[in-house]
């Protein structure tokens, strides 16, 4: 499927919306669902749900700014989440996280010059079984040592 | 349902998921086909086995049959030889299954010996995304005595006699709750259930909502007739993607089912639900917070009282209840809340799930009955530690925890008896530590998760937490001074006791547990700059054998300080003043000759 642009994704936008329009507490659910659909909370999409919902911005940009799953920068290609749950803290995670770092040369939360990886700690992704573990994208890779960390990028 | 004379039930759990198992599915199917087994043998996706360690795991019945770490390739013979010919592939089985001459029942296994499964009863057993099966397991029928042969008191009395506490940390008795918003008088009332699940590190409510999410449908609703409530909210994490599927398929199919809507079989009971994704923030975890996000605002705690039973979402009297307290609601009614008391101790009954993590060979899911030791829990169950490593500590209850370190291990887990030890049940994360892990660190930890996720509301819990993490800091550093745990606790007390909501409340809990039990390593750090299990790099001393040592000059090279000195073909040395220990040269050297303290 090919790349939907800016126009369509905001027309999607007014989709969403009114989706949730009715319901008590649409917020969220609209801004969950513009996260996933820009990658990111674009302003031009804050101002749309501003008007519609009848929210002023700044409260928007409030709740924006709560919430860590939101984000207010455009993303890289692949999101590279490292968890730093419990189970994968004791086994190293902190690790491979500084291994990502310095391959990647950029700090967590923070994407490369080239907009390929965002590089993201993250709590508990639920497979502790797997400790310790990182995401890129859906994939998922467990049972990491620092040294892994070369390969598994060059695989994107 | 169609019969047939095998089941092959694949996990889809989160953590065999990961592993690959739905390629692990997609073999099985084509395989069948290949050898017209597809309408002999079903192919059933299904929740946590709880054995995650070993997965993917795929169990084939009637046979019962165990299969751990199973490949897409092995696939191919698993059909062949077992469903084909009858022979089951011993090679793949779960090694403790296989006796020497014969194959134990999976119940048999140490790690399921001792379990006693409730609130997991039908994970893994059944086929989540399909609501027939859940009937088929006596799926729907508690809600159906209940609505037809029950008053809302007698509901909120079989629940206060079960002694069902909830499980999402607190231990608040259940049915007191219910009682409480069935008191209050208005022409609306919300039930909630909490699915944030924000200890980093536990997966039980996950588990559930993947494995059994029309168990909560059912719980919920019973909760709503009981309090009279007919609007609900599951309030899920967004980390969560397969849990808010399989849960939004389950209520669709309930309410297709007419077990969901307007007139709930036929009795003109009235309640339909809805989820709603969190965004990633631990204090929304917290009931009012909670409340707040689903409200559409910034999830700040709200002071109490007014109590959410009085005045909750929207204003409205309203309970919220943990995903495993649910869980175990169809089962009191159906088996009467005497056999449900009968199991667990004096003031807690029932079961608990643990999600077992960290330096244990066993990693996974258990549900043991309250006042099973700490010691089986680890040992038995979870199979103790690996590659020969002592025990050091288990954590449990996140960041709001603490530690049970070795000379506690018997203590029989209930609410009470964690809390005594200065930990606390918690959700039912439990992260066994050994001998490599420094407990400062572990400490240090825990307050960067809190520093991180305060909401900023209250000055202690957002300034003081984030105190004490500069002082933690400083000692994982080796830069400690006298006085500093002195501080420490200082802080921790006002932190405790000025705090607006739990998230401050317990927040220094993991400092004061490791501080009574292992105030030593904190000293170690402070007064002779060693980490005793060399965990923290700052603390760390790099050093040049000897012997070892045949002159290349290769450490030198690497070194981005140039702290390393000599002349070729004789013994480097390290300038510890000079050095960063960024450990460069320990991975450089050919020969091992350099070794970190
Ligand atoms: C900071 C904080 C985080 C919490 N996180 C959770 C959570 O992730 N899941 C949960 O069920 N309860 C959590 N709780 C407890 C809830 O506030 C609440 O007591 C619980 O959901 C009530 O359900 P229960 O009585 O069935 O346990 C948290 C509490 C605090 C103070
Ligand atoms: S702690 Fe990393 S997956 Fe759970």
């Amino acid at each position: 499927m090919a790349e939907m642009t800016f126009k369509e994704k905001m027309d999607k936008l007014d989709h969403i919306i009114n989706e949730h329009k009715q319901k008590p507490g649409a917020l969220m659910p609209v801004l969950n669902d513009t996260q996933e659909l820009f990658g990111y909370l674009p302003e031009e999409a804050q101002k749309r749900i501003s008007e519609e919902l009848n929210i002023p911005m700044a409260e928007i940009f409030g709740v924006a700014t709560f919430y860590s799953r939101f984000t207010l920068k455009p993303r890289g290609k692949f999101t590279i989440s490292v968890c730093m749950g419990t189970a994968c803290y004791v086994k190293d995670a902190q690790g491979v996280l500084d291994r990502l770092k310095k391959e990647l040369n950029v700090e967590a939360g923070d994407t490369t010059t080239d907009g390929k990886f965002t590089l993201e700690a993250t709590r508990c992704l639920g497979c502790c079984g797997l400790a310790p573990v990182i995401t890129v994208n859906e994939d998922v890779y467990g049972k990491l040592v620092p040294d892994d960390v070369p390969d598994i990028l060059s695989k994107y | 349902m169609e019969m047939y004379r095998s089941h092959v039930m694949i996990c889809k759990g989160t953590g065999c998921n990961s592993a690959g198992s739905e390629r692990i599915a997609q073999n099985f199917e084509a395989e069948l086909k290949k050898h017209g087994l597809e309408n002999e043998v079903v192919v059933e996706r299904t929740g946590c086995f709880g054995l995650c360690a070993l997965g993917p795991i795929v169990i084939i019945y009637p046979e019962a049959s165990f299969y751990s770490q199973v490949k897409p390739e092995d696939v191919e013979e698993i059909v062949k030889e077992h469903l084909l010919k009858g022979r089951v592939v011993k090679r793949l089985l779960y090694a403790e299954t296989v006796a020497e001459d014969k194959i134990k029942s999976i119940n048999e296994v140490d790690f399921y010996k001792k379990q006693v499964r409730v609130a997991l009863r039908n994970c893994g057993v059944i086929n989540p995304e399909n609501i027939d099966e859940y009937i088929a397991f006596d799926g729907y029928k508690a809600i159906e005595k209940v609505l037809t042969t029950m008053t809302p008191a007698e509901v909120i009395d079989v629940v206060k006699r079960s002694g069902l506490r909830g499980r999402g940390g607190g231990g608040f008795p259940t049915g007191l709750k219910w009682e409480f918003a069935s008191k209050s008088v208005n022409d609306k009332k919300y039930v909630l259930c909490n699915a944030d699940e924000g200890d980093p590190g536990a997966f039980m409510d996950r588990s559930v909502l993947e494995g059994d999410p029309h168990a909560i449908i059912e719980a919920m609703t019973i909760a709503a007739y009981a309090i009279g409530a007919d609007q609900g909210y599951v309030y899920c994490r967004a980390e969560y993607p397969i849990a808010v599927k399989r849960l939004t398929i389950a209520i669709n199919q309930a309410r297709e089912y007419g077990l969901l809507g307007d007139n709930i079989l036929g009795t003109g009971f009235k309640f339909d639900m809805e989820v709603r994704l969190g965004a990633g923030a631990f204090v929304c975890g917290e009931e009012t917070a909670l409340i707040a996000s689903i409200e559409g605002e910034r999830g700040m705690p709200r002071p109490r009282p007014p109590f959410p039973a009085v005045k909750g979402l929207f204003g409205k009297p309203t309970i919220l209840n943990n995903v495993e307290t649910y869980a175990n609601i169809p089962q009191i009614f159906l088996n009467g809340p005497e056999w449900f008391a009968s199991m667990g101790t004096e003031k807690s009954k029932g079961t608990k799930v643990f999600a077992l993590g960290g330096k244990i060979n066993n990693t996974g899911l258990v549900e043991i009955p309250m006042g099973t030791t700490m010691r089986e829990v680890i040992f038995e169950i979870g199979g103790g530690i690996p590659n020969g490593k002592k025990y050091k500590a288990a954590q449990t209850g996140g960041p709001s925890g603490g530690c049970i370190p070795a000379e506690h291990l018997d203590v029989e887990i209930d609410y009470d008896n964690l809390i005594a030890l200065g930990s606390m049940m918690g959700s039912g994360g439990l992260i066994v530590m050994d001998e490599d892990n420094c407990m400062v660190d572990i400490a240090r930890y825990f307050l960067d998760f809190t520093v991180d996720e305060s909401c900023g509301k209250c000055t202690p819990c957002r300034e003081g937490t984030k105190r004490m993490l500069e002082i933690l800091d400083k000692i994982t550093e080796g830069k400690g001074e006298k006085g500093d745990i002195e501080m420490l606790e200082t802080l921790a007390h006002t932190i405790k006791n000025a705090s607006l909501c739990g998230l401050g409340q317990t927040a220094p809990n993991p400092v004061l547990s490791t501080l009574t039990y292992f105030r030593d390593e904190y000293e170690a750090h402070i007064k002779d700059k060693k980490c005793p299990a060399g965990v923290c790099q700052g603390l760390a001393k790099y050093f040049v054998i000897e012997e070892k040592c045949k002159g290349c000059g290769i450490c030198a090279k690497q070194c981005p300080v140039s702290c390393i000195s000599g002349k070729p073909k004789t013994p480097y040395v390290i300038d510890s003043a000079k050095c960063v220990k960024c450990g460069v040269c320990l991975e450089k050297c050919p020969f091992k000759a350099i070794v970190k303290q």
